[in-house]
């Protein structure tokens, strides 16, 4: 174990630091994580499930109701799974005291952002990937759809964008579970707005240019929030 | 506070130039009739709501930049105010939209957006007050005042294109800057000194309200 670790510092030491080495450790830290204790990938992939179920039950689809429907259930069971995701991917630094050892290390905080942020964005789009052909085996829609895909990889990272920021503000808060959502999701109206729209676009067989607009509009919010919020974490972690 | 008190009285006085104008000496609306007085409030409410959000964000880049606690109080006091204001334009335009389109509320970009925005800001005040006392929820808030202020043009685009085919039901005394009669163009630019006058005086008072708050807690705290 110590040798391993040693291994791991000298050929640390051996390259020269670029930005994404520490990035890319965090991430791996939070990978490792999740692969020993499983509390992220798993609850959330059963929550998502649920949702799109119990939907079923209360708006009773048939083929007529599920084309209206369909785009709507499936992005508010991935909104709220990314709630969970986001939820946990600091409130477990949180109970472990994992912050204060993020804090300590000797890159910037922007970089610390980055790292936490592509782990919860991965966790997301792992669940949401497998969830893509259980919804659409559910609900009798085309299975992959290359569309579709795209426009979850572009939702989910704007939903992990500001939601990295958030969840490490919410948990500091004295009512966190519920804040995250509180915070979140006036936020991220227009990726919810532009994915559904999108995603209808997509389930109808409408040309790309028909949605591009949409996937433009993501892409934007995108890349705005990944950098607010990078140049703003500093600020999100103190001292 | 001699300049606070001149600032109420001033705005009272002007409130009430308002409201006669608006009652006895503007001309009714030829198309909307009666219900189109109710303008001179909503807009330029909805027009003091924006100004206090970029108060906001004025204080919240302050805030981080200088670190001065003075920004703080000022961009969360300006926050307060423009909830109240989001919600009274909401109010009265809900009021306003009954007798004329039929419905309390549709979801017009404009509309859309406006509630988005008070959504937004109910949970800077939240954030405000979950999160802890000092430095730490300044500048959470302080940031959150950045990425809310940044997400309000991308949700207005957003819902425009969400209802590209929702008729402009805007009708109203901004729709056609050549449709406003004179009298209305006078009753309107008193009604946004008015409502300007107010925002001015209550983010006095509330800043420096706050500011004592931060005091005694700091007081407190150190007696303790």
């Amino acid at each position: 174990m110590t040798e391993q670790t040693d291994n791991t510092v000298r050929s640390y030491r051996s390259r020269t630091p670029s930005w994404w080495t520490p990035v890319l450790a965090i991430l791996w830290k939070d990978v490792l994580l999740e692969s020993r204790t499983r509390e992220m990938v798993m609850p959330i992939l059963v929550f998502a499930f649920l949702v799109i179920v119990v939907f079923n039950f209360v708006i009773d689809p048939n083929p007529t109701l599920v084309a209206a429907v369909a785009p709507g259930v499936l992005w508010v069971a991935f909104t709220f799974a990314g709630m969970l995701g986001l939820n946990r991917s600091f409130s477990m630094e949180k109970e472990r005291g994992g912050i204060e050892g993020l804090m300590l290390c000797p890159v910037g905080r922007d970089l610390i952002y980055l790292g936490k942020m592509l782990g919860a964005f991965m966790f997301i789009l792992i669940v949401e990937f497998i969830m893509l052909p259980v919804f659409a085996a559910i609900f009798n829609l085309p299975l992959f759809e290359p569309g579709l895909w795209l426009i979850t990889v572009l939702a989910t990272f704007g939903f992990a964008s500001v939601g990295a920021t958030f969840s490490a503000m919410a948990v500091n808060t004295k009512a966190r579970e519920i804040l995250l959502p509180i915070l979140f999701f006036p936020i991220a109206v227009p990726v919810i707005i532009a994915a559904t729209e999108a995603t209808r676009a997509v389930l109808a067989g409408d040309p790309f240019s028909d949605y591009s607009r949409w996937i433009q509009l993501m892409a934007a919010f995108d890349v705005v929030f990944v950098v607010i919020a990078a140049l703003t974490f500093d600020f999100v972690l103190g001292e | 506070m001699t300049g606070r008190l001149a600032l109420l009285g001033a705005s009272g006085v002007l409130m009430m130039l308002l409201l006669s104008l608006i009652f006895l000496w503007v001309p009714t609306d030829i198309v909307l009739g009666i219900s189109q007085r109710i303008f001179y409030f909503h807009v330029p409410m909805a027009m003091v709501a924006f100004l206090a959000f970029g108060v906001v964000v004025v204080g919240s880049i302050g805030y981080l930049w200088k670190k001065s606690e003075r920004m703080d109080a000022l961009a969360y006091s300006a926050a307060e105010i423009g909830v109240l204001f989001t919600s009274l334009m909401l109010i009265t335009g809900m009021l306003w939209a009954k007798p004329v389109w039929g419905v309390w509320w549709t979801w017009s970009p404009q509309l859309t957006t406006s509630l988005i925005l008070w959504f937004i800001y109910v949970a800077y005040l939240m954030l405000r007050s979950y999160a802890p006392q000092g430095d730490q929820g300044a500048r959470y808030g302080a940031v959150l005042g950045i990425i809310g202020f940044v997400d309000v043009p991308i949700v207005y685009m957003a819902a425009k294109w969400w209802r590209d085919v929702h008729p402009e039901a805007v009708v109203g005394p901004l729709a056609d800057e050549g449709s406003l009669e004179g009298k209305m163009v006078v009753a309107f630019l008193v009604g946004l000194l008015a409502f300007t006058t107010l925002f001015a005086y209550l983010l006095t008072e509330r800043y420096s309200l706050r500011r004592q708050e931060t005091q005694v807690e700091r007081l407190r705290y150190s007696h303790a």
